[in-house]
């Protein structure tokens, strides 16, 4: 069995030193070992950004792809192939700017997937620009005088779209991250993990000690309960969505790749795609 | 008795109009009669003129024809936007209902059928439709009950008694028509065709059925026109062979999914028309460097921008070629009639595997929905060939990443996916090396371009019919060379000239990308003048010929949103001679 190092490649990271992505991939190597999976079964797609880079720091086949497309290429990969494990991954811009609409989708269509989102609230590999997860005032080089823009309620937003797996993590807390991701790949389904993963380099405002001072686990909420979808919007309003743990499960609602009419059982990669030409001659016959 | 005519229906759209067009030319396709059918039709669903124009003969056809010999009307609108078409001797047949007039200068014959009034006394308007095809059948003298077949397969679920009333219906018409005309009927009698079963199919379901073939198993598509037909015959029919199509939030998704899918080593395809294409450009730049293969159909319609949606035109062509920003390796293919686009696709998805690069199945609103009469497609003539990768391989263990993109002498590396044992290596947009790690070495760079940029190289060697060629003279008077649909008008218009005693050779250029200079270049040199008959306003195809071959050309031009007809092409090129 596979032990977290064999997740391990010999590549040197570019990232920071001390940026929250290093805790990220580190949790993504435990987990997938946790789990059970062995490399060449687990595919890590992502986006574009300094998180982006990510699938290149994990051994198991990786694809680092284009901006904001990251959710696409892991459902088509997860479609063509499902049983593998497959983790999508990228930045709060990648998932949540020019690749929003993806991320909605995704959460609809609920192929199992298992989205990691390493959410600095600013654009790290552009060197500091206002990000979706930016908030309200936030100072950064293209909102010189403070974003006026509303900062995106991410975690209500996955629920209200019918989310079946909604968590967030930090990266401080790598125990809980690594949890958080194993209970991720292990949920039928579309899952997705939103890490306060601090930019060191850009971010002076929302700094590991912000996140440690404003952040609630939700372990030490009494009675907190992930079925219980009003509880789970009405904690995140409480705590203006800076809460991390297991948010919200819907264990009950089926996958995509469960519900597409006549979906191969295994793996449509491992599929004879010859026709024989009994088969192809009826096809025809449709259009005599 | 005569050999092939002209016919058409018209009405106001989301009146069954359609369905006229179909019932008709189903039952003569399966006399054994050849037929090819064009839509004209707008971006509405109710309302607006609509017309399906019909050609019939006892010989192979590709195009429509300039004339007409029977417009079947449902309101005076289409007898007043059609009737300058119809020949000398031609005939309106109309519903009584509208009490439809046939302009003064107009010889044309018109009969008023009373199509809603025999409908409705049989209990519904709505076979007012077969009402007009039986009428059809008269003039024609086939009997109505050529019609039974088609009406049983459409009706028989619905009841005896429902097939009865529709054929009931058709019987009506076919009398009506005969008394009224009496011997007059006889001018369009039709030679007894040759009872053979041949399929009779738009080129959108000629492309779905390639790919079916050619092994794609998935397919992520976004709807348009004039695509939607491919992703619609594909989500009935990929289930029955485990595989699904998803309607996925744009093509942007779409187009990046299919790589998705391709990567991990399912055929997979998108298929789209203009606006899609513009969206998906970033990601065949993506397919291009990781050399991923991935099929895209692009079906041609009328831009830029949302343009003319529902109409014809050929103006992708530079797109398709250099769309993305950088330089990649891409095949186009183009195909010329309904039967390639079968063959044609089915072959797309062997070159994308074997050289791991896009492929663009390019094609042209009047061929995706133009309706034509095909030979039974030959299974033995689809091969499967998936090029260096085998999903069952044993791979040697390794202690490093593997090499993806390992430098070989013809280009083509062996392509691995998720999965597969000892195979694990990066796959990545940002320039790699071979292990596909990124890398900004110069020496590595100009490696790793030259490999993807050359390995297009062999496969003029491999592609059959680059050209499809109707050459039968040495030394021509005139080179007529288009791509996609006009294939056919051009054919058509070739007799004329050599009537006029004018030597005309044909090309049409099937493999658009990398282009087959070899092969061109021989029938240019030979030829005194080269014609480019393309629908665009730029001349697309002949800028594309002139920076591949040494020539002399004129263009013949057409965008209005109509294909070519015959005469039009036929006069233009007599203009230049
Ligand atoms: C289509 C496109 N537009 C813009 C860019 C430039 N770009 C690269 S990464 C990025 C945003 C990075 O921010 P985020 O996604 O939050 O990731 P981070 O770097 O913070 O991890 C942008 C705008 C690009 N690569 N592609
Ligand atoms: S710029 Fe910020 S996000 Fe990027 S690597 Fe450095 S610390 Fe991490």
């Amino acid at each position: 069995m596979a032990t977290f190092k064999d997740f391990r490649n010999n590549i040197k990271p570019n990232w920071c030193p001390g940026c929250g992505d290093f805790s990220v991939q580190a949790a993504i190597q435990r987990a997938s070992a946790n789990v059970g999976l062995e490399p060449e079964n687990l595919a890590v797609v992502s986006g574009i950004g300094c998180s982006g880079r990510i699938s290149g720091y994990i051994n198991s086949y990786g694809f680092h792809s284009i901006h904001g497309r990251s959710l696409p290429i892991a459902q088509g990969v997860k479609m063509a192939n499902r049983d593998l494990t497959v983790i999508a991954s990228g930045g709060d811009g990648d998932g949540f700017a020019i690749g929003m609409a993806h991320t909605v989708h995704a959460i609809r269509r609920n192929i199992d997937v298992t989205y990691i989102v390493m959410d600095n609230h600013i654009y790290g590999l552009t060197k500091g620009q206002t990000s979706p997860r930016s908030a309200e005032g936030f100072k950064t080089k293209s909102t010189p005088t403070g974003s006026i823009e509303s900062q995106i309620s991410i975690m209500e937003l996955a629920i209200s779209s019918g989310a079946g797996f909604v968590a967030q993590s930090f990266s401080s807390d790598l125990k809980e991250l690594t949890s958080i991701i194993e209970q991720g790949i292990n949920h039928k389904g579309f899952s997705l993990i939103n890490v306060f993963s601090p930019c060191v380099t850009f971010n002076k405002v929302n700094t590991y000690e912000w996140f440690k001072e404003n952040i609630t686990k939700l372990d030490a909420i009494e009675g907190y309960d992930p079925a219980n979808r009003t509880q789970a919007v009405n904690t995140l309003m409480d705590h203006n969505g800076l809460v991390t743990g297991l948010i919200y499960q819907n264990k009950e609602r089926p996958s995509y790749e469960q519900l597409v009419n006549g979906f191969s059982e295994t793996g449509l990669v491992k599929q004879n795609i010859s026709l024989e030409k009994d088969t192809f001659d009826g096809l025809l016959t449709e259009f005599m | 008795m005569i050999n092939q005519l002209s016919w058409k229906v018209g009405g106001q759209q989301g009146e069954g109009i359609e369905s006229t067009g179909e019932i008709f030319a189903i039952a003569l396709n399966r006399q054994g009669f050849y037929l090819y059918g064009y839509r004209h039709f707008s971006s509405r669903i109710k309302g607006g003129h609509t017309n399906n124009k019909i050609r019939v003969s006892t010989k192979a056809l590709n195009s429509i024809s300039d004339d007409l010999d029977i417009l079947v009307a449902f309101d005076q609108e289409t007898i007043d936007v059609n009737v300058h078409e119809l020949n000398n001797g031609g005939v309106v047949i109309a519903d009584s209902k509208f009490d439809p007039k046939v302009p003064e200068n107009s010889n044309a014959t018109l009969y008023a059928v009373p199509f809603t009034e025999i409908a409705n006394e049989l209990g519904t308007s709505l076979m007012k439709n077969m009402v007009a095809v039986g009428a059809s059948s008269a003039i024609l003298g086939l009997s109505h009950e050529v019609y039974r077949e088609v009406v049983e397969e459409i009706f028989s679920r619905k009841g005896s008694s429902v097939v009865e009333k529709n054929m009931e219906a058709i019987k009506r018409g076919a009398e009506f028509l005969q008394e009224a005309a009496g011997d007059q009927a006889k001018s369009f009698e039709l030679e007894k065709a040759d009872g053979k079963k041949r399929m009779f199919m738009i080129g959108n379901h000629a492309v779905a059925l390639g790919a079916l073939a050619g092994g794609a198993r998935f397919m992520p598509a976004y709807p348009i026109t004039p695509a939607s037909e491919i992703m619609e015959y594909l989500t009935k029919k990929l289930p029955e062979f485990g595989g699904a199509v998803i309607q996925t939030e744009d093509e942007i998704s779409a187009c990046t999914m299919a790589i998705g899918g391709n990567y991990a080593g399912v055929r997979t395809l998108t298929a789209s028309s203009g606006p899609g294409l513009s969206l998906m450009m970033e990601a065949i730049g993506l397919a291009g460097i990781t050399e991923i293969p991935l099929v895209i159909v692009n079906t041609q319609r009328g831009g830029p921008s949302t343009g003319l949606p529902t109409k014809q035109e050929q103006s992708d062509l530079m797109s398709m070629i250099y769309g993305t920003h950088g330089e990649i390796p891409k095949v186009v293919i183009a195909p010329s009639t309904v039967e390639e686009s079968f063959y044609d696709t089915a072959e797309a998805f062997n070159i994308a595997e074997e050289y791991q690069c896009p492929v663009i199945v390019l094609t042209d609103l009047a061929l995706a929905l133009g309706k034509q009469t095909v030979e039974p497609l030959d299974h033995s003539r689809v091969e499967i060939r998936r090029g260096k990768f085998d999903f069952n391989a044993e791979l040697p263990e390794i202690d490093d990443y593997f090499k993806r993109y390992e430098l070989t002498e013809d280009g083509v590396s062996t392509r691995v996916v998720p999965g597969m044992k000892n195979g694990i290596h990066h796959v990545t947009g940002v320039e790699h090396n071979e292990q596909g790690k990124p890398s900004e070495d110069p020496t590595n760079r100009i490696n790793q371009m030259n490999k993807r940029l050359t390995k297009l190289n062999r496969l003029h060697e491999n592609f059959s019919n680059p050209i499809f060629t109707n050459a039968p003279h040495e030394e021509s008077d005139l080179l007529i060379i288009g791509f996609n649909s006009t294939r056919g008008t051009i054919e058509e218009v070739l007799p004329r000239f050599e009537e006029d005693g004018l030597k005309v050779n044909h090309a049409q250029i099937r493999l658009v990308h990398p282009f087959p200079t070899d092969e061109l270049q021989p029938l240019i040199d030979r030829a005194k003048k080269v014609v480019v008959v393309e629908n665009n306003a730029t001349g697309q195809l002949a800028n594309i010929i002139k920076m591949n071959v040494n020539c002399k050309l004129e263009n013949v031009l057409k965008y209005d949103g109509n294909p070519f007809l015959p005469s039009e092409i036929y006069t233009q090129c007599k203009e230049l001679l």
